[in-house]
């Protein structure tokens, strides 16, 4: 029962959708300051990211590393483009694993709906190379959660 | 789309880590065996499961047959986009509890 959806735009992007029971502005916000975006933003449970740089201005850096603790760990740098305060935000970031990955496009939009919020963010699909890159890191972790959940369905 | 076979594929660590050395380059089932500790036979059986899958291609060279992952097969992507679903949906059960602690002061802040 995910409230999340998630589907390839051809065959070079992804959409992604989901509804929030809060205000624009708010989402919009969590998206963009350090110290909202590392309570939320971390992948699997165990990771946390120490380091979140984040300058919510038109060329404005964005970096954010995370580590599990365990010595595992990589980051990812970008760029801020646009911001549209509490409507849109296109950024570019590539993942570090630690080569560079391609250059990720993301336009993230948030509409309101009724008295919440409906983001949709559109991302370039990374080529066969970074997703392998991409699957051999810590987020193991998660999908193992996924496949005993799975598994419990069966 | 065939989710069920890429899952199953995915589900055992020794065709994960087979799929990350195989992001690499290309490589032959003795290549991959000497790494793992396990004899031909046993990695070929995995070679199968993830050919299976449409997670690799394998091209034929004498008896070689070399591997390499299947660059835009449909079920490389769709292993992606299922990591991909995994993290965003952690992510955003989180970032609903967040936004839950964020509205609450807010609101009491921007009554006059």
């Amino acid at each position: 029962m995910s409230k999340l959806s998630l589907r390839s735009d051809g065959d070079r992007h992804v959409i992604v959708a989901r509804r929030f029971k809060a205000s624009p502005e708010a989402v919009y916000r969590a998206h963009i300051e350090p110290k909202i975006m590392q309570k939320w933003l971390l992948g699997p449970p165990g990771w946390t990211m120490p380091v979140c740089i984040s300058e919510a201005k038109p060329g404005g850096k964005l970096r954010c590393e995370w580590s599990d603790g365990k010595g595992g760990d990589f980051y990812l740098t970008g760029e801020y483009v646009t911001l549209e305060p509490f409507r849109r935000i296109v950024h570019i970031e590539r993942m570090h694993l630690p080569d560079p990955t391609p250059d990720n496009h993301v336009e993230t939009m948030f509409e309101p709906d009724g008295t919440g919020t409906l983001l949709t963010m559109r991302m370039t699909l990374p080529n066969a190379e970074a997703r392998a890159a991409m699957l051999a890191t810590g987020m193991e972790e998660g999908m193992e959660a996924s496949y005993a959940r799975l598994d419990g369905m069966s | 789309m065939d989710l069920d076979s890429t899952f199953s594929a995915l589900a055992d660590p020794t065709r994960r880590a087979i799929l990350a050395r195989l992001a690499l380059g290309e490589a032959t089932v003795m290549e991959l065996a000497k790494p793992f500790d396990m004899t031909q036979p046993s990695i070929s059986r995995h070679l199968k499961v993830l050919e299976g899958a449409g997670l690799i291609v394998r091209r034929a060279e004498g008896t070689k047959r070399p591997c390499r992952l299947a660059p835009d097969g449909i079920a490389a992507i769709d292993q992606w986009l299922t990591m991909l679903r995994t993290v965003l949906s952690q992510n955003y059960d989180r970032l609903d509890d967040v936004l839950a602690t964020m509205e609450a002061p807010e609101a009491q802040k921007d009554k006059p």
